[in-house]
């Protein structure tokens, strides 16, 4: 019986709370460890985000600034209405190549008036160059909008050219000017007297989020009014369509759905089709809704109706998810008190899970809003210079969308487009912010009533 | 129609509100409750007492048919509320649970406010013509409630602000506002303190006057002390129903014994 206590299991030793032991150190490290990763995890998302947003910043932010050019054009009927008649189908025969000759005679004006004298070398005619190629347009549709004006002298704010433009923006300096063959340093120098003069002017661009698409070689000119319609009508199409049809099939399925091999198969489906790249949507949509349906091509209806498709698996699942965390004491109350199924459903459930339902609803448009690769398979990618209609018409009208009109810009040779498609970037990174600023304001606001 | 089986002396000259004959319960395979039968007085309270899991709270979802929202339960055998079978196919469930009421373990008032809680069920069910006569019915469920007191100046404040006890009595007060017969309670104080329990119990109580009471009830003070009648299920089987006071003083069966003095359970 004496060695009793030497045979028994080792007891721990009681040791003081003063001094820390190896376990224990060591269990502290694997802690530390671990928290640094996930600030290091942090810390890498953040610089990267940091360093995206400047660089779309930096190089987004100019576009939304415009070089203007102000002139007084005399509205030469010798020129524009050469009989002297009036008669507006024959003003109208005048083509761009027509009005030219007015600018470079207001060049001509504005640079007498300010005593300039243009650079050896720069003739009048490379000095209306300053002006963009759609100033000449500009003056027609106000000549074709009202023919009185022939005669009087009007104050025209023209773009400036694109290499004007840049110049005043670092794109273009002295020395790239020299090499390029569409501005001169001479031009260059005629600008800066002019702007001097207070002739030549950099303003915010209202046009860049107004105007439709410009050609290649006119960047100052294009704007993404036509992509941002054209997003807004896909918006309402996809809306319109997914919220209905999402909440009706989820709540079908979680709550009045038979548990059985067919919904087990509609719910693996469901989740199958959420994983669907979106460029298999695209081609579907092209098959289906274009070729079969024979919708008009580039339509906003079209589009929404491809993006409906690729939203609604992504609102499904949110809203089941949602009807999912009511508790179901509720559905029993409403039960026991004699709803029925529906009422429950109606009355009790869907109020709790709203908030859960439009925080999906606009996740899921904001993921459709920045999609891109199945609109450019149904011709969204076309270049569109006209506006859609007002809706509903406008639904099947050509349109652009935002997207695609920065994969678009990004293709241009100007370096000026890369400019402008950094600037959609930005149009596109708000209204983005904006509606998940909704969804968490709409959220914050159901949740806190109760 | 009061086609009933023979009640026998169980009964005396009370009046049957629920009778329940040969009732199996099966979730999936599991065989939940074992041939039941029982007879539910009218303006009583009836306690089922047992272990967990023993069946009780399955078998009182039978007598308003909850267990319908469960797809795998199934139920077999008679239960007749005056004498009108309630799974037969031309019941609908939702006119049944409008004459059964129904108070759960925990209390769980809408998320909205006291007023709207006790008037969901008279608005669906169409039991006011205008807004005096729901104002009225509000008033006098929550009377009877024994919450009118407490809330009457707060009638648009929400009712999950409510205490623990309170939300038990407005769950109890929503439950009786569509004018049931029977009322079903399923451990309706055992997440509630003792207070709140004695409210909730005085509460039960008076209401044994005007409606059928059936309670679950995990504390056998409690059956002793609200029911009249009591019912001891164990492993789904029905061992023992009789009056309270012979359930508690005089079991007869030695399984009863063993639970009411806390060697089985």
């Amino acid at each position: 019986m004496t060695d009793a206590t030497s045979s028994s299991p080792a007891s721990k030793p009681s040791t003081s709370l003063m001094t820390i032991d190896a376990r224990t150190k060591k269990r502290n490290a694997a802690e530390k460890r671990f928290r640094s990763y996930g600030v290091a995890a942090i810390v890498v998302a953040m610089l990267a985000l940091v360093g995206l947003m400047t660089s779309i910043i930096s190089s987004g932010a100019p576009s939304f600034k415009q070089t203007f050019i102000t002139l007084d054009v005399y509205m030469d009927p010798a020129r524009l209405d050469k009989d002297g008649s009036g008669d507006r189908d024959k003003i109208a025969k005048v083509s761009t190549f027509g009005y030219a000759p007015l600018i470079e005679a207001a060049i001509q004006k504005a640079v007498d008036g300010n005593n300039i004298t243009l650079a050896e070398g720069l003739s009048v005619k490379k000095a209306a160059d300053l002006v963009s190629k759609e100033g000449p347009a500009e003056m027609r549709r106000t000549v074709l909008a009202d023919t009185s004006v022939i005669g009087e002298t009007l104050t025209f704010q023209f773009l400036a050219s694109g290499r004007i433009d840049g110049y005043y923006k670092g794109r273009v300096t002295m020395e790239t000017a020299e090499l390029d063959g569409n501005i001169s340093p001479e031009q260059l120098m005629l600008a800066d007297d002019f702007k001097k003069a207070g002739i030549v002017e950099t303003k915010f661009n209202w046009g860049f989020l107004t105007r439709a698409d410009a050609s290649e070689n006119r960047p100052e000119a294009a704007g993404l009014g036509v992509a941002i319609l054209g997003s807004l009508y896909m918006m309402i199409v996809v809306l319109c369509l997914t919220l209905p049809i999402g909440v009706a099939a989820s709540i079908y399925l979680e709550e009045f759905a038979p548990k059985n091999w067919i919904t087990d198969l509609v719910e693996v489906n469901i989740s199958n089709l959420a994983a669907v790249p979106s460029i298999v949507f695209g081609i579907l949509g092209l098959a289906i809704f274009i070729n079969f349906a024979g919708l008009p091509q580039s339509a906003p209806i079209v589009g929404g109706l491809v993006l409906t498709l690729m939203t609604l698996p992504t609102i499904i699942i949110a809203t089941r998810a949602s009807l999912k965390a009511v508790p179901p004491s509720i559905r029993d109350a409403a039960l026991g008190v004699g709803a029925s199924k529906m009422q429950a459903v109606f009355h009790h459930v869907l109020p709790l899970a709203a908030p859960g339902i439009l925080t999906g609803t606009i996740i899921g448009l904001a993921q459709a809003l920045g999609e891109t690769a199945p609109l450019l398979l149904i011709g969204m990618v076309a270049f569109v210079r006209e506006y859609p209609g007002a809706p509903p018409e406008g639904f099947f009208d050509p349109a652009a969308a935002l997207p695609v009109q920065v994969y678009n810009w990004t293709q241009r040779a100007d370096p000026a487009f890369v400019e402008r498609a950094s600037g959609a970037i930005i149009v596109l990174l708000v209204f983005l912010l904006v509606m998940n600023a909704v969804a968490i304001i709409l959220r914050r606001r159901f949740e806190r009533r109760w | 129609m009061y086609d009933a089986p023979n009640l026998g002396d169980a009964v005396d000259q009370k009046e049957t509100k629920i009778t329940a004959r040969g009732v199996q319960v099966y979730y999936g395979d599991t065989h939940a409750i074992k041939d039941v039968d029982v007879d539910i007085e009218a303006k009583a309270v009836t306690a089922f007492i047992g272990p967990s899991g023993c069946g009780k709270s399955t078998f009182l979802r039978c007598l308003n048919r909850m267990n319908d929202t469960i797809d795998v339960c199934r139920v077999e055998g008679d239960i007749l509320i005056d004498g009108e079978d309630i799974y037969d196919k031309r019941v609908d469930p939702v006119q049944l649970r409008a004459k059964v009421g129904m108070v759960f373990q925990k209390p769980n008032p809408f998320p909205k406010s006291i007023y709207d809680n006790i008037a969901y069920g008279p608005r669906i069910h169409g039991l006011a013509r205008n807004k005096a006569d729901l104002d009225e019915i509000v008033e006098k469920s929550l009377r009877r409630g024994a919450i009118w007191d407490e809330v009457k100046d707060r009638l648009n404040e929400p009712g999950t602000g409510l205490s623990g006890g309170q939300q038990q009595r407005l769950c109890i007060a929503r439950a009786i506002a569509t004018e049931p017969e029977v009322l079903l309670m399923d451990e309706p104080c055992s997440a509630l303190d003792p207070i709140a329990t004695a409210q909730v119990e005085e509460l039960i109580d008076e209401l044994h006057h005007r409606y059928s009471v059936v309670i679950v009830t995990h504390s056998m003070q409690q059956a002793a002390r609200v029911s009249q009648r009591t019912a001891f299920f164990h492993l789904g089987n029905l061992v023992e129903f009789g009056d309270t006071s012979q359930i508690f003083t005089n079991p007869k069966d030695e399984r009863t014994e063993s639970y009411i003095t806390g060697r089985i359970g």
